[in-house]
């Protein structure tokens, strides 16, 4: 795509009907349209009550445990020779990933519209569970639609999901992945529109969901200026975060958007390569196109039929993303790259040895591009990558990539 | 501007009966059979055809259309191709409406303007497109007016008095009433509830109203068609056509009169809804002349 004429902000979007640019929009059935008017109503309400905001904030720190810490990654520093590599923390939060923040926000959000049954999409299962989660807290009955594909390779998931008393849905229809649960989760709540609140895990879908979620998302960029500000005296010169639908990008970029001289990447899963075809590289592999309430850049073939996406990471196994990351692509604000299977596989051991932590497959994609741009980096360049979520729920497919047994 | 929509209701509220509008996927389960089933839908009945134009990813569609679509994908099925079966049967009906109905992204891929084009030239009267709420107007339903094509809008429960200006503003040909809240082909719509819905909607616009989604059979086809404008018949007919596959999931010779024969019943179905009422209303001769036309569909199955 051509770049686009420079916005004066990055950080106004979307415009009243739910548009970043030509990306986003409200595209869906009009037994949806009432209630997607509704909830943009009833947010908006929520987002200027103090009450509700402190509520959240009392819940993130209480139970979520935030503000996650902002990590000097020595050893891998050390290791990649270049620039100095921060890990934000956030697969420390309570549930293990980022996914709770929106899903904390989201579940306030349905209490106060009055709504009692939630159902919710999940890839890995980190929403599930996270959406779980909240449900059990709260009271609230949990229906989650899961791939049957994704069923059985995050099995420690579902078996969290149940724990936590949910109801885990395999959806056998299409690629049997996320997508498929996406639309087998709308079809519920078309079907159940009254009583339910779809609670959507990524910046994805129909206004207001892109906006919502990035807004609930963005405590993470918060935290990190102020973090960074605290290290280092100073704010960082370049973020990096992987993208499947792209929330934990969103949440890291969105508050730095407007400091130009930041460099921003977004990776997304090269799956066996771009050139196989085999990948889930919406913007690197794919073109603009309507889906799930929205238009964004999408895996489709040239009769517009979707495309199954293919990654070892079910998080990023989705064949679209979010629409502003579609925006901030045309307009050149962040450098969207890939990452292959075998590169987040690579990055996942690396991390393992030398920092100790076992990061989800997710984040690896991330990492496998750190450790190709922080060597070229200069010693004071001040890299923050998000650790978006542990891998703890990924140890079998890896072992299996891996070819050792587990158990 | 009066379209083939326009005429073929107003000519059937002249009979004093329902529209039967009847749905199925276009290329399912193959595209030649497709077209054998289209061609035999009128003289089987159906007065309206809407063709599914196939998509992989179809949000407000339950499992049987959802099946349809994926069968007429795997059969290499295209939006070219969806075209291509309207031109084709055009050729041997010139008086049948036909509705294109699906979601947005493959029209967007092939273009707006030039699927607008493409569609017009072909015979293709209206579009129904399901992920296309008002407030996206501008992307296909405003041009597609000015084209001189239908765009029927999908009216639902949860539209209400305040919404339905709105959603009726752009819509054209008729209003096609969903009659639940929920995917097609699901649970069976309550009657007396359908038909005040119906009533509410007519005290905003003068269209026809066809109301569809869990319409099974001739005796919901009847109820329905006390009251609304025309019926709209999709799963039931899909699924018609999946129960006469072989076990490798292609057509037989059942195919294309199994189908033909549900149009019929369906019909018949419609076509009883209102004889209480015609009856006592003086002679319509006009009504007792159409009558016969449902026995056409031995002939009209039988020719393919």
């Amino acid at each position: 795509m051509t770049v686009q004429q420079q916005p004066n902000t990055f950080r106004a979007g979307p415009d009243e009907r739910g548009h970043f640019g030509i990306y986003g929009g409200r595209f869906v059935a009009e037994t949806l349209m009432p209630l997607i008017l509704e909830l943009e109503k009833a947010y908006a309400a929520a987002k200027d009550d103090p009450a509700f905001q402190a509520e959240m904030g009392g819940y993130l720190t209480h139970y979520v445990g935030r503000p996650s810490p902002l990590y000097f990654a020595e050893r891998l520093t050390e290791h990649c020779g270049g620039a100095k590599i921060y890990f934000k923390r956030d697969e420390l939060n309570h549930t293990g990933a980022h996914k709770v923040n929106n899903v904390l926000g989201q579940i306030m959000l349905a209490r106060r519209m009055g709504k009692k049954r939630i159902i919710a999409e999940t890839g890995a299962g980190q929403h599930g569970v996270a959406t779980a989660t909240l449900c059990a807290r709260f009271g609230l009955e949990c229906i989650v639609y899961m791939g049957a594909v994704d069923v059985e390779r995050q099995k420690p998931n579902v078996f969290r999901m149940n724990m936590l008393g949910a109801e885990v849905i395999p959806v056998q229809s299409g690629s049997r992945t996320l997508k498929d649960a996406m639309n087998e989760a709308l079809r519920d709540w078309v079907t159940n529109v009254e009583t339910t609140f779809y609670c959507i895990g990524t910046v994805a879908g129909p206004h207001p969901y892109p906006m919502m979620v990035r807004d609930f998302q963005s405590i993470i960029g918060r935290e990190t200026r102020e973090q960074m500000l605290a290290a280092e005296g100073r704010l960082p010169d370049s973020l990096i975060a992987c993208i499947g639908g792209g929330s934990n990008a969103m949440g890291l970029f969105h508050p730095f958007l407007d400091d130009r001289s930041i460099e921003i990447y977004g990776v997304e899963a090269a799956g066996h390569g771009l050139s196989t075809g085999l990948h889930a590289a919406s913007i690197t592999g794919g073109r603009p196109g309507v889906l799930h309430g929205n238009r964004t850049y999408l895996l489709m073939d040239d009769d517009g039929q979707i495309k199954e996406a293919h990654s070892i990471s079910a998080g990023l196994d989705y064949p679209g993303i979010g629409p502003e990351h579609s925006w901030l692509n045309d307009s050149g604000r962040v450098t969207y790259l890939s990452a292959t299977d075998e590169e987040a596989l690579t990055a996942f051991q690396l991390c393992c040895k030398l920092e100790g932590i076992i990061p989800a497959l997710e984040p690896a994609h991330a990492l496998a591009k750190v450790t190709e741009l922080a060597p070229k980096k200069p010693k004071d360049h001040l890299m923050v990558m998000n650790m978006c979520g542990r891998g703890d729920k990924d140890i079998f497919t890896v072992a299996d990539h891996l070819g050792s047994r587990l158990g | 501007m009066t379209t083939r929509i326009d005429r073929r209701f107003a000519a059937l509220k002249d009979e004093g009966r329902a529209a039967l509008v009847t749905f199925f996927t276009a290329g399912d389960p193959d595209h030649a059979t497709s077209l054998a089933i289209l061609k035999a839908a009128p003289a089987a009945g159906a007065d309206v055809v809407e063709l599914g134009m196939p998509f992989t990813d179809p949000m407000a569609d339950g499992p049987a259309v959802q099946a349809s679509s994926l069968r007429a994908l795997e059969a290499g099925q295209t939006l070219h191709k969806t075209l291509d079966l309207v031109r084709a049967f055009r050729i041997g009906d010139r008086d049948t409406p036909i509705v294109l109905m699906g979601y947005y992204n493959p029209i967007y891929i092939y273009g707006v303007d030039r699927f607008l084009t493409d569609a017009l030239s072909g015979g293709v009267d209206g579009l129904i497109v399901v992920d296309l709420p008002p407030e996206e107007d501008d992307e296909l339903c405003v041009p597609a007016l000015k084209a001189g094509l239908n765009f029927i809008r999908l009216t639902t429960p949860t539209t209400d008095d305040k919404r339905l200006p709105a959603v009726l503003a752009n819509t054209s040909g008729f209003v096609y009433y969903v009659s639940i809240t929920g995917i097609t082909g699901a649970a069976t719509p309550e009657f007396g509830r359908v038909a005040q819905a119906v009533a509410r909607i007519k005290r905003h616009t003068d269209l026809p109203i066809a109301v569809g989604f869990g319409v099974k059979n001739a005796e919901h086809a009847r109820e329905i068609a006390q009251g609304a404008d025309g019926v709209v018949v999709g799963s039931a007919l899909v699924e018609a056509v999946r129960t006469s596959l072989d076990a490798d999931g292609k057509a037989t010779a059942k195919t294309v009169p199994a189908v033909s024969d549900l149009i019929a019943s369906l019909a018949a179905g419609v076509r009883g809804a209102r004889v209480k009422q015609a009856r006592t209303s003086a002679a319509n001769p006009k009504f007792a002349t159409q009558l016969p036309r449902v026995g056409s569909r031995t002939s009209g199955s039988k020719r393919h």
